[in-house]
Parts: structure tokens; C-alpha cells; sequence
């Protein structure tokens, strides 16, 4: 093969810089995110609500799915209620519903909404939070942004 | 090193059943249904309505003021940001003079009332909408219940339903809307970001939880909202009964916005 060689050496300069990351992060453990599903605002809920909207395993696989689902049908055909695979009713609302369990330790304070992405004080947007319940421990830990919080904001609760 | 032309057809066929072989293999995995054996349904105080309609009774809009706390209410409850700058400006609902209003139908000797009052104007949510047509995305739609609807997290920005719409009904957030957004946030409904069109949507929200819109609510009888296809409700009875116009009704839209000018008893 003509200049052979130097294109095998060139080759395998070029595979030996591309994998570096994969060979300096190699047998380093990367945690990932310590959901807690046991946090202080479900274990306040009556036993029969501390269920989510599906089964924690669905849920895990396909909220986003789910939510789209939501939207589609609560914004574009009207339905807002939603009936699980228990039969159970439940409003569609990502503020009402999703985060009256999945809110953040830091809820009671006044929702700060002029920019929520770059504001740091008094923020409780749970896709930014760092408390283990919600959004961002898991969003963060694989590099995905949610846009929900863009337009939609906190609990009743919080903002008031 | 050299194939033949055969061989290399050969294997070209192999690899391309490979691929499309797999790629079915995996999208037949990862097509699941999503919810399990779940439905969805109306809320339970939804108002039901085959085409929800205003009347704008003129008679109880005299002065500016009476059409402020109007649009302050429906300001208010949906987030619409107030920008310095009238170029960024967003409005559901505004108020404009007589000719701005229904251009073309001029009259010069009409009656002083009507010429000076101020009206007001909103979206008509009209039968036949042109934002819908022009609408690259389906993010504004009818709803079964006539509301011309937006769904944001559709929407482009691509601006074609503003210039679509004959009445200007529909703003555009150049910049971000929620720093200008005054006093207390409402709650109840979300905001929006840059690059999103919107507009008033009849509280739809509100008639899903059994609630007249907020501008009705706050107008003491002067905005009259209804179904139109209930030949019993109050809109449709003041439309077949009384003299009322509509906003260019020329272009063949069909608002469902009608203003009552004549107004009280003399109509």
C-alpha cells in the first residue's frame, strides 16, 4: 500500500486521542443520582396517595412519554383528567399534581422566576435543585435539559 | 483484494438486509405502549359548548376605565408581560377607537356615542380562522368547542398566523416576558418564552373547571359569553334578537366576538 505506514501510524495516533476520555475516566466509579422516593413531602400524603400516577418502574422508563401524553391530550384535546391503569383519577397538571409530591425542600420559598436558569438565591425550580427527589439529580447526571420550567413554575404554595 | 462485480452485489444485498433487519429488531423493541391500559376523560365541571361566543355590550363600556380593569383581570391571571417599548408589546385584550375598529364601515353622521366610545377587542376566535390555516405546525388550532387555541410548546415563531390574522389579535415575545411581568405571578396559568406567539384563548382553562372567563367575570354584565349553537343561552338570543355587528365580517371569517352597539333597550 502506498505510504502504508505512515497512515497505519497516523490511524493509530488519531484512535489513541479519541478514546482518551474513555481511558482516563476507565475504573473511575461515577455515582449515579440516589433518588429518594421516601422524602418528607410523600410520607406527609395518606397512604393511599403516596402512590404515583403509575408504578415507580414505569415511571422511571416513560414519564416523558407520559408528560407528552399530558400535554397532547390536555392541551390539544381538552382532557384533563387522567385515568391510570388502576382506574385511578387524577388532574392533568404539572404543577398541581407532579409537584405536590415532587417538590423540592426549598418550595416554601418565593419562587424567583426572572431568569430561574441563572439565578441561584431562593430558587426552588426542581429541575434545578440539587435535592435528591426530583428533575435535576437525575436530569443533571445525564446531561438532560428539561425545558418544562421555562414556562411553568412551582406549587400553588410556593409562590404565594 | 479484488471482488467481481457479482460478489460485490453479493454482499451489498447482505449488509443492506443486515441493516434493515436490525433496525427493525430494535424499533420493534423500543415501540412499547406507553401508558398501561390507561384513558383519559373531561373534568368533571367542564363546560361543554359547540361554539363559545361573546357579546361585548357597549352600553356598559363608556369610559377607558371600564375597559382597564378588564384587561388588567385577564392580564393578570395569564402572565401577559407589560415591555416599555409598544413594538414588544403583548396583548389579549385592547382597546382601540371606532375606525380602527371596524374599518370600512364609516359613517360620519353616526350616532357621537359610538364614534368616541372606546372598544374593546380581543381575539374573535372566529369559525373560519386564518391563523389555523397559516399555522406551519398545528400549535394554533380549533378546539370541537370553537376556541381557536395555541398550543406553545408547538409553536416556531414563525410569525405567519400574526400575519394571517386580519384583526392583530396575536403578539409575538421578542424577548423574554418574564421580567416584565407586573406585580404578583399568577399561579394558575404558565408563561411563556422568547420566539412564542400568543393571544387570548377564552379562558379555556377556567371553562374546564366550570369557571366564566376571567374578563366576563370582571365586567359586570357588560361581556355576555356563551354557547351560540344553544338557541336558549343569552348570547344567541341577543344575536338573533338585537342589531349587532362584528368585526369585518367581509373577509368570511365568522368572529364569534359581536358588539352590541345599539345597546339596553333602544337595540
Amino acid at each position: 500500500m502506498y505510504k502504508g505506514g505512515k497512515i497505519f501510524a497516523s490511524l493509530i495516533i488519531f484512535a489513541a486521542l479519541f478514546t482518551i476520555p474513555f481511558f482516563y475516566n476507565m475504573g473511575k466509579v461515577n455515582a449515579g443520582p440516589d433518588v429518594a422516593l421516601n422524602t418528607a413531602a410523600i410520607q406527609q400524603l395518606p397512604a393511599s396517595e403516596q402512590q404515583c400516577v403509575e408504578s415507580p418502574e414505569f415511571m422511571r422508563a416513560n414519564h416523558m412519554q407520559l408528560l407528552n401524553q399530558w400535554r397532547e391530550e390536555a392541551v390539544r384535546n381538552g382532557q384533563t383528567v387522567y385515568v391510570n391503569s388502576q382506574g385511578k383519577e387524577f388532574e392533568i397538571s404539572l404543577q398541581d399534581t407532579c409537584l405536590k409530591c415532587h417538590a423540592t425542600e426549598s418550595a416554601s420559598k418565593p419562587a424567583v422566576l426572572n431568569n430561574p436558569v441563572s439565578t441561584t438565591a431562593g430558587v426552588s425550580n426542581p429541575a434545578l435543585n440539587e435535592s435528591p427527589e426530583f428533575c435535576a439529580s437525575c436530569h443533571d447526571y445525564s446531561a438532560v435539559k428539561p425545558l418544562c420550567w421555562s414556562c411553568h413554575f412551582e406549587p400553588k404554595e410556593a409562590t404565594k | 483484494m479484488s471482488i467481481n462485480r457479482r460478489q460485490f452485489l453479493r454482499r451489498a444485498g447482505m449488509i443492506t438486509a443486515l441493516g434493515l433487519g436490525s433496525s427493525f429488531i430494535i424499533s420493534g423493541f423500543r415501540k412499547k405502549e406507553v401508558a398501561e391500559a390507561a384513558g383519559f376523560a373531561k373534568a368533571p365541571k367542564d363546560l361543554p359548548a359547540k361554539r363559545w361566543a361573546m357579546v361585548v355590550d357597549m352600553s356598559k363600556f363608556k369610559t377607558d376605565a371600564d375597559i382597564n380593569g378588564v384587561i388588567e383581570a385577564c392580564h393578570k391571571l395569564h402572565n401577559v408581560p407589560k415591555f416599555p417599548n409598544t413594538k414588544d408589546e403583548i396583548k389579549w385584550i385592547w382597546k382601540d377607537d371606532y375606525h380602527h375598529t371596524f374599518a370600512g364601515g364609516h359613517n360620519e353622521y353616526l350616532d357621537d356615542h359610538v364614534l368616541h366610545s372606546p372598544f374593546m377587542v380581543l381575539c374573535n376566535h372566529c369559525e373560519n380562522p386564518p391563523c389555523v390555516k397559516a399555522c406551519p405546525t398545528q400549535a394554533t388550532f380549533q378546539r370541537p368547542d370553537g376556541i381557536v387555541a395555541m398550543d406553545f410548546h408547538r409553536c416556531i415563531g414563525c410569525r405567519f398566523c400574526m400575519g394571517a390574522c386580519p384583526f392583530g389579535a396575536r403578539s409575538f415575545n421578542f424577548r423574554d416576558p418574564r421580567p416584565f411581568i407586573e406585580g404578583e405571578i399568577s399561579p394558575d396559568y404558565p408563561t411563556r418564552t422568547p420566539g412564542v406567539v400568543e393571544k387570548c384563548n377564552f379562558c379555556y382553562e377556567r371553562l374546564a373547571d366550570g369557571l366564566m372567563p376571567a374578563c366576563v367575570e370582571k365586567s359586570n354584565g357588560g361581556l355576555i359569553f356563551g354557547d351560540l349553537d344553544d338557541p336558549n343561552s343569552e348570547v344567541r338570543k341577543i344575536v338573533s334578537t338585537k342589531f349587532t355587528i362584528r368585526r369585518k365580517p367581509e373577509l368570511g371569517t365568522q368572529p364569534s366576538v359581536y358588539y352590541l352597539v345599539g345597546g339596553g333597550e333602544d337595540a
